[in-house]
């Protein structure tokens, strides 16, 4: 408390009484609308807790008499988010594939929901920008297994390979060591024949024999010169681009005891809107046909 | 006078009632200066919107417009984007030194001329004492009870007050939409909530800020005041009351009996009663003197009734007061000194940075990204693909041809991600006017050349209108390239 009000001497002003080790305070008064000002501002706050949520409890909070919740706010601008796209989405529904394109607009719309989409359910898999990864196939590269077209992008994603849907892409490589198909001589040397198919590999001894090996075993699928065959998803041998590897150990391993992939069908996840976009986004990457 | 209540010991408030401040009108040199920038300041602020500057087809012609939705800002015949807000912090810094410089020499000019604060509460002083009279008048009808002279006064007063607030608040708003189409759509009922909201915002700001709260503003609120202090010197010219020639203070008659005993000042508070912000400049320079010398010209009219000589008080440094209240000789007036060649200086170099920047600012501006994910891509034909962004930003307002080549991999070749143009050493991209472009472009090097985990290699730009070449450094990656590396 104050105890001792006196004049300043030399300011000539009231002090406020208060005094520590013989220093004092001069008293400089706010003004009273900064005391008013803070009291409306009290009064505010009160009102401002009986609204709106604001006291937490054990087992909830209190919700305010307003109701407000950011949670309910957030469905809400997600709803109307949801209800701003649908005009376009159904476009890019009702557009065939080939002729988004053409719409700078739908194009933009497309890519976008096809970035994010791609982001939230390819990405762990087939790598940021669809960089691929070993057993699981690049997508911003020119080679393809099943097709690069708009269709057959937007067919495969939909369906999936190996998924187990009926309209799957579904292809069998045979065993051929595991098996007792082929001789583990016979697989080394279609092993050197597969490899010599690449321009600037040194072709391994055995490239002859490798390639009757070849002749009698592989063609149905892969092609009479290893060139693929996208009817089958018999992957072209002649590519720079390998799923499993492109040594001679790798080459080998898959002859003989073959990996196969399995991409799920994603129609029971995505809508058709979103797996056309994602089909169109990823044709954008860079190996689009 | 005690600004604050006073009050017995013991009953001392901590808070302060607030004492009205009723300024008196006054005639001459400071008064005649401030109308005449009042009216230059307020004319500019008011007409400015409104002058129209022809800028080519589909582009507004408002001469000074700050348009947030197009994120451009239209000055006459310059136009600036968001990229030259390095010339609005070169802007401010001018600003703040030029404001730096003028206090240091002239005391707070500023504040007394220019700050709008102190404009817009002059003009709503000059209402006032249009319709309630001038101090003597206000102050006993605000002391007297209520009768209908005084409502009409007072209701004629705050309609005035309130529509000179709602023009300022509207021609704030015009500053940033097109002034013509805005007011249509404000009176129509058609312009966004934005434009109300504002409309109403600053409305209510001037009203409040000019009509009531007048000098608290200044000392309560701003901080200028505060750290003006700060530029001032012995050596700044300020208002200043010369009390070795004023004191003792006093009424009476200057004759040869009493002129020994009374200086000039005669004490008719004359320099209290004109004051906008209600102190007495008698006491020395204060906080809450805003500088705007009312008191001069109130004291020079006084001086001259009572015959005596005038600027009893003027604009004078406190170095010379010393000396003249010595009755020593008096130095001149300093107005080139160490603190003044700093701010000097430095505004200088603000001024040529500045101006160096505005002429030499690019109207073209290129950036090359590599893309991180994924770092490159093989072809089926072994080749090495890298993917770019080419951000290219054309500030002119006709479209610009570009023809892109690359200094890098032997043979490479260059395609724009979705173009249908054959990949080939050379692309051209056309970047329309006014506008920034995001191209995504590949660069392959054939198989079989020299792969590195990094190569360092150069974009090469042409503006095929201008010849202008840019050149953006890159890299190219390969195998063995790590993310970062």
């Amino acid at each position: 408390m104050p105890t001792k009000i006196e004049k300043d001497v030399i300011s000539g002003r009231d002090t406020t009484g208060h005094e520590w080790d013989g220093l004092k305070e001069l008293n400089t008064p706010l003004p009273k609308w900064w005391l008013y000002t803070l009291i409306v501002i009290c009064i505010w706050g009160v009102g401002y807790a009986i609204v709106r949520p604001s006291v937490p409890g054990l087992f909830g909070y209190y919700h305010g008499t307003s109701g407000y919740s950011t949670r309910a706010q957030v469905t809400a601008d997600v709803a109307a988010i949801a209800a701003g796209r649908a005009g376009s989405m159904d476009k890019i529904k009702a557009t065939p594939i080939e002729k988004i394109g053409q719409d700078p607009q739908l194009q933009a719309v497309a890519l976008t929901a096809g970035r994010i989409t791609f982001a939230n359910n390819c990405q762990p898999c087939h790598g940021a920008g669809g960089g691929g990864r070993p057993g699981y196939p690049t997508l911003a590269s020119d080679s393809w297994i099943w097709g690069g077209k708009l269709a057959e992008i937007q067919q495969t994603i939909t369906y999936g390979i190996r998924s187990g849907h009926p309209d799957a892409r579904v292809n069998q490589m045979p065993r051929f060591g595991a098996d007792g198909i082929l001789k583990p001589a016979e697989i080394d040397a279609a092993a050197d024949f597969v490899l010599s198919l690449r321009a600037g590999t040194k072709p391994g001894p055995n490239v002859a024999a490798g390639a009757k090996v070849f002749a009698e075993n592989c063609v149905a699928c892969h092609g009479d010169k290893g060139e693929g065959n996208r009817e089958v998803g018999g992957p072209n041998l002649h590519s720079a681009v390998h799923l499993y590897g492109d040594s001679k150990e790798a080459v080998v391993a898959q002859i003989t005891n073959p990996r196969q992939g399995v991409m799920p069908n994603w129609n029971t996840r995505l809508d058709a809107a979103t797996i056309k976009s994602v089909a169109f986004y990823v044709h954008s990457l860079g190996g689009g046909e | 006078m005690n600004k604050y209540v006073d009050k017995p010991a013991g009953e001392e408030s901590l808070y302060a009632d607030r004492v009205r401040v009723y300024p008196r009108a006054v005639r001459g040199i400071a008064r005649n200066v401030k109308w005449a920038l009042l009216i230059f300041c307020l004319a500019v602020y008011y007409v400015l919107p409104w002058v129209r500057w022809y800028r080519g087809p589909g582009r507004p012609d408002q001469a000074v417009l700050l348009d947030i939705s197009t994120e451009r800002f239209y000055f006459f015949d310059v136009t600036f984007w968001p990229q030259d807000i390095v010339l609005l912090t070169g802007g401010l810094i001018l600003a703040a030194v030029g404001l730096f410089l003028v206090t240091s020499l002239f005391g707070r000019l500023w504040c007394g001329y220019a700050c709008p604060q102190t404009v817009w509460t002059d003009l709503f002083m000059l209402v006032e004492r249009w319709i309630e009279g001038d101090r003597n008048a206000r102050m006993k009808r605000d002391a007297g009870p209520i009768t209908l002279d005084k409502v009409w006064r007072k209701l004629a007063k705050h309609g005035i007050w309130l529509f000179v607030a709602f023009w300022t608040g509207g021609g704030w708003i015009m500053y940033y939409v097109d002034a013509p189409t805005v007011t249509m759509d404000f009176w129509t009922g058609r312009a966004g909530a934005g434009v109300y909201g504002f409309t109403f915002l600053f409305t209510a700001t001037t009203y409040i800020l000019a009509g009531w709260a007048r000098e608290q503003v200044c000392t309560y609120m701003c901080p200028w005041p505060r750290f003006q202090s700060a530029m001032l010197d012995e050596q700044t010219l300020i208002v200043t009351y010369q009390g070795w020639r004023g004191e003792p203070r006093g009424h009476g008659k200057r004759d040869a009996a009493t002129s020994a005993k009374l200086g000039n000042c005669i004490d008719c508070m004359a320099c209290v009663h004109v004051c906008p912000t209600g102190i007495d400049i008698r006491d020395g320079v204060q906080l809450e003197c805003i500088g705007c010398g009312l008191c001069v010209d109130a004291c020079n009219e006084i001086m001259d009734r009572t015959g005596q000589p005038r600027w009893l008080i003027k604009w004078d440094t406190l170095a010379r007061q010393a000396e003249l209240a010595k009755g020593q000789a008096v130095e001149a007036i300093r107005l080139i000194r160490p603190r003044t060649l700093i701010y000097l200086s430095v505004l200088a170099i603000a001024v040529i940075a500045m101006g160096t920047g505005l002429v030499m600012r690019s109207l073209l501006e290129v950036s090359v990204q590599h893309e991180r994910a994924p770092l490159f891509v093989r072809l089926h034909d072994g080749a090495l693909r890298n993917a770019y962004t080419l951000k290219l930003v054309n500030k002119y307002d006709y479209d610009v041809n570009f023809t892109i080549t690359v200094d890098g991999p032997p043979q490479a070749t260059l395609q724009v991600a979705g173009a249908s143009e054959v990949p080939g050493s050379v692309i051209n991209i056309v970047v329309p006017a006014d506008s920034v472009g995001a191209y995504r472009v590949f660069l392959d090097a054939p198989a079989g050349g020299k792969e590195a985990p990094n190569t360092d290699i150069n974009f090469l730009l042409r503006d095929t209108t201008d010849g202008i070449l840019l050149k953006r450094n890159a890299n190219f990656m390969g195998p063995g390239a790590r993310a970062g590396g």
